[in-house]
């Protein structure tokens, strides 16, 4: 064990003079969430199971479209937030840092995917 | 890393029973965590049993009886024996308290004591609180000014005073945050409902001038922002407070200095 006081010891490196920004994002999406998952249930949900014509022609509507282009960008940006303060709860050193670019990577990636065949879909 | 299964070294063993007390018809099972860090054994857990009859309503009343009667080797901290001093806190039943005011009338079964969870543990029921107190003195616990410093008192008004209450209380007992599981996980580097708690406590306060290079110092990821507000220190408080809605204080006022 290194010889430093306590004091020390609970300051570390300071502090990081950050958390508030990704606190708000995560309040902020939370939020819109709350509106934008019945949005996307009502909209998308009676279109399980259907033809692929019939859910051509719903997604080319503005309505269904945005709300499941909004429950992409929001939703996944939203995960990636909370997931970071998972990692960060969990794991330390090198693998937190791994953890979280990972994570991002396939967050940010699910959402390009999704859009990208939600445009395929719906134009 | 989290460690979800105890090192070998810790794992808790069955330890001895002393012998009912002769007589007594009124009896109580007592199980209590001992460790004794001279004589490299594992953590144990004693069995005793106490005479309900000659012994006071409280844990703290038992434990001193047992020290006094049964076992002079058993280790607890108290002091005061009436809440103030925040001395005797430890698991007992599941919950952290304060064994002084904590009846043993609230208690089902057997009586299980144990040191506060997830800290170094000096000897039996004693945690080492060194990481702790520290944190407390990081949060600046006192008025701090610039304004030449008035020929009387520093004025507050009755309002403004209220604001303490439900803040001064806390007594550092250390129950709040050894109940935190974020605490537990990232107790180095997170504060604790505690400390965060006092934090507040001197934000709050009208005559403080530093509110700002407060909000600067606890601006953090891990000193102020591990609170997922999961609420057991308010469920643990012995003393009734909610460091939990302090904390979300903080969190909003950290907000309102940037919108």
């Amino acid at each position: 064990m290194a010889l430093m006081t306590d004091r020390k010891r609970v300051i570390g490196l300071g502090s990081a003079k950050s958390g508030t920004d990704h606190f708000w994002k995560t309040t902020v999406t939370a939020v819109a969430l709350l509106i934008i998952t019945p949005m996307f249930l009502f909209s998308f949900g009676p279109l399980l199971g259907e033809p692929y014509a019939d859910v051509q022609a719903a997604l080319s509507r503005p309505f269904p479209a945005v709300s499941a282009a909004l429950m992409l960008i929001v939703g996944f940006y939203h995960f990636r937030l909370g997931i970071q303060m998972v990692i960060e709860d969990y794991m330390q050193g090198l693998s937190r840092k791994i953890a979280i670019i990972v994570m991002a990577c396939i967050s940010y990636g699910l959402m390009a995917f999704g859009l990208v065949s939600l445009a395929q879909i719906a134009l | 890393m989290v460690q979800f299964t105890l090192p070998r070294n810790s794992k808790i063993i069955t330890g001895k029973t002393w012998p009912k007390p002769e007589g007594a018809t009124n009896v109580r099972k007592f199980q209590i965590y001992r460790w004794n860090p001279d004589d490299g054994k594992n953590p144990q857990v004693d069995t005793y049993f106490v005479d309900m009859d000659t012994c006071g309503p409280m844990v703290l009343d038992a434990l001193i009886k047992i020290k006094n009667e049964i076992d002079p080797t058993l280790t607890f901290r108290r002091s005061c024996r009436e809440g103030i001093c925040g001395s005797c806190a430890m698991n007992i039943d599941g919950i952290n308290t304060l064994a002084c005011i904590y009846g043993m009338d609230e208690i089902k079964g057997d009586v299980k004591i144990y040191p506060l969870p997830h800290m170094p543990v000096v000897k039996d029921l004693i945690p080492d609180l060194t990481h702790f107190y520290a944190q407390h003195a990081s949060i600046m616990p006192w008025l701090e000014t610039k304004t030449q410093r008035p020929e009387k008192e520093w004025r507050q008004s009755i309002e403004d005073r209220k604001k303490l209450d439900g803040l001064y209380e806390c007594v550092m007992c250390a129950s709040c945050s050894t109940s935190c599981p974020s605490y537990w996980w990232n107790g180095d580097r997170y504060l604790g409902p505690a400390a965060l708690l006092h934090a507040y406590r001197w934000l709050i306060d009208s005559r403080d001038e530093a509110t700002g290079e407060r909000l600067d110092e606890l601006e953090d990821p891990f000193k102020l922002y591990r609170c997922h507000t999961i609420m057991n220190c308010a469920k643990t408080c012995p003393k009734g407070l909610n460091p939990a809605k302090a904390i979300a204080s903080i969190k909003k006022m950290m907000v309102e200095r940037q919108l």
